[in-house]
């Protein structure tokens, strides 16, 4: 078990050292990120103190080593649009993004779990199609949209909730809703297959020829099982959730990293986005790596000592 | 070494050794049509793909056409509606109903293509993984890594601002992007396969690798990338739109549906049509796609878990 989780460990490390990569080389995919971070009209000399004072003139290696030294210590500079540290921006919108991740994911698991096992128990029934037609028509949706389309209903229409903004709860339901429900279509459709899968094997079966209730055969014995993969794939899709942040911070003004991150790209601020990008990946690379310890500790069977 | 392979005769009965898996296509389209949920899908994707190949034909409105006096004219069968604009127009007087179907053609062709070249990287990455195993697999597995590690989203975002948005660096930036969940789908089967006594028993007679990898594994592997590829296509549609949502699809005036979701938002109180529309057009296009993808999955594969 130690073994295991030393090994992820590892893992995790070169995998942010990777992240780092990627997060301090993109910005010169392009060739001169300096041209990017100034408006067209700059001067030569502008372009030239830019660039020294940013230390563009250096050789690559040496720009990376500093780059990532000084992003150990969580120093990401300074930010060319609002002029203070980017990370006291970032540690100061983090909150209002987990607040709706998470918001999201509690509304997405709680109505699908009960959804996903009616209609396994219920298979074939009118409610099984219908909330399987629902499941499949929430994951056509674009979250963006379904967003745009609550607002026109409740807010436009009807005046219950406010188009933007984060302060109370009517302010959250909204966007959590839209970025919730794909999930939450998907997340039923799991645990319904998953359920018709558990329920067929023989310890169910045995469980129900000892005249147990069907209720405590499905609670007790089915679910516990029928759970895993689906603790498993809610791990995963948080680096959805995290993607889907940016596009319905946008749509609900939502002050949170993601509509940051899209104003510090339009500003051309490259600092406060490689940093943004840069904390989300590493939120993400938790998120997977407390998934793999809780999968092992959840399923006992799974061979942890070795690779697959 | 590679054009020795292709000389060779065994490359010709390689390539002759496809013929009869073009027969199994047939009958999985027979399986899939069977399906009536499948069917509708495919019938709704085609009617799409037709209308949005034909329509500068059937319809040719210009979509970028503006006319300031027919602003906001709501669509035809609501007060105000005209004949001349059966879905409306929009802030500028554009016909929305043509600015609907040019953006089909963006929609689909950066779906189809994008997922095209994220399948096309990741079969070679994870045939060559799976395959030759070693420092090469844990090389590329440890890239593979990286790639699922960074959120998606912020990945084709941050790539995109740098690049400047256009349709090319969109296929490019999403079909990379993606390669990972094929390379690993196929690693995995090629994995199981090469063990296998047709596979051993070949490389024992001394077939090139090359040859053993197009003929044995490959037409072996390919039926699960053909059912993540084409739900993977949905998902690509809702990420472009998403993107040029956020101004960083194709570049402007081409009108996308996510561009016209944008534009719409803003008058959200005056002008239903202009933020349900595009939205409608693209939900459809997904539920045809997910509901083929979904019987293409049943046809060939029952095993799969339905997610």
């Amino acid at each position: 078990m130690l073994q295991y989780i030393l090994k992820r460990l590892w893992h995790t490390v070169y995998v942010i050292i990777g992240i780092s990569m990627i997060s301090f080389f993109f910005i010169h995919l392009s060739g001169d990120p300096v041209l990017l971070m100034l408006p067209g009209d700059a001067s030569d000399q502008e372009i030239e103190e830019l660039r020294e004072q940013l230390g563009f003139n250096d050789p690559l290696y040496v720009q990376y080593v500093r780059f990532a030294s000084k992003a150990i210590r969580g120093d990401f500079g300074e930010s060319l649009y609002y002029h203070v540290p980017v990370m006291e921006l970032v540690i100061e919108r983090l909150p209002a993004s987990l607040e709706l991740a998470v918001a999201a994911m509690v509304f997405a698991l709680v109505l699908a779990v009960p959804i996903g096992i009616i209609s396994a128990v219920r298979r074939g029934s009118m409610l099984d199609m219908g909330s399987m037609l629902g499941a499949l028509l929430g994951l056509s949706m674009p979250h963006f949209w379904l967003g745009i389309m609550l607002m026109l209903l409740f807010s436009v229409h009807l005046g219950w909730l406010p188009t933007s903004g984060r302060g109370t709860m009517a302010h959250l339901i909204m966007p959590a809703v839209s970025l919730g429900l794909s999930l939450m279509a998907m997340f039923a459709r799991l645990t319904r297959s998953v359920m018709l899968e558990v329920l067929s094997l023989d310890y169910i079966r045995t469980a129900r020829a000892k005249g147990l209730r069907e209720e405590i055969v499905i609670s007790k014995h089915a679910l516990k099982n029928a759970l895993i993969p689906l603790v498993t794939v809610a791990g995963m899709q948080f680096g959805f959730l995290i993607g889907g942040t940016v596009i319905i911070e946008t749509v609900f003004a939502w002050p949170g990293l993601g509509r940051l991150v899209i104003q510090a790209i339009f500003s051309r601020d490259y600092p406060l986005v490689q940093a943004i990008v840069f904390v989300l990946s590493l939120l993400f690379v938790g998120m997977n790596l407390l998934v793999d310890i809780l999968y092992v500790y959840l399923d006992p069977q799974i061979s942890y000592s070795e690779e697959k | 070494m590679n054009t020795r392979a292709t000389e060779s005769p065994g490359f010709r009965q390689a390539v002759e050794s496809l013929v009869p898996r073009i027969r199994l296509t047939l009958e999985t389209a027979r399986e899939v049509v069977r399906r009536p949920s499948a069917l509708a899908g495919g019938i709704l994707l085609l009617l799409i793909l037709m209308a949005s190949v034909s329509f500068p034909v059937l319809y040719h409105t210009d979509p970028l056409a503006q006319d300031l006096l027919a602003r906001f004219t709501p669509p035809v069968w609501q007060s105000g509606g005209t004949w001349s604009h059966l879905l409306g127009t929009d802030n500028l007087g554009r016909d929305v109903l043509s600015r609907l179907l040019y953006g089909s053609r963006v929609s689909l062709l950066v779906g189809f293509t994008a997922v095209f070249v994220a399948e096309l990287v990741g079969i070679v990455l994870g045939l060559i993984s799976g395959y030759y195993g070693g420092k090469t697999d844990s090389f590329i597995m440890r890239i593979a890594d990286i790639f699922m590690a960074y959120p998606f989203m912020l990945l084709t975002i941050s790539v995109i601002a740098v690049l400047g948005p256009s349709i090319l660096n969109l296929i490019l930036v999403l079909g990379i992007s993606d390669w990972v969940t094929y390379a690993r789908t196929i690693r995995g089967s090629v994995l199981s396969l090469k063990r296998k006594e047709f596979v051993e028993a070949s490389r024992a007679i001394g077939t090139h690798n090359i040859i053993i990898i197009i003929r044995h594994i490959l037409p072996n592997v390919i039926s699960p990338l053909l059912v993540l590829g084409t739900l993977r296509v949905a998902n690509i549609i809702i990420w472009e739109s998403g993107l040029s949502y956020l101004g960083m699809g194709a570049p402007p005036p081409m009108p996308t549906w996510g561009r016209m979701l944008a534009e719409g938002r803003v008058y959200i109180g005056d002008a239903w049509w202009l933020v349900t529309l595009p939205g409608l057009a693209i939900m459809f296009t997904i539920l045809s796609i997910n509901l083929l993808g979904d019987g293409l999955r049943d046809a060939l594969d029952p095993r799969l878990i339905n997610v």
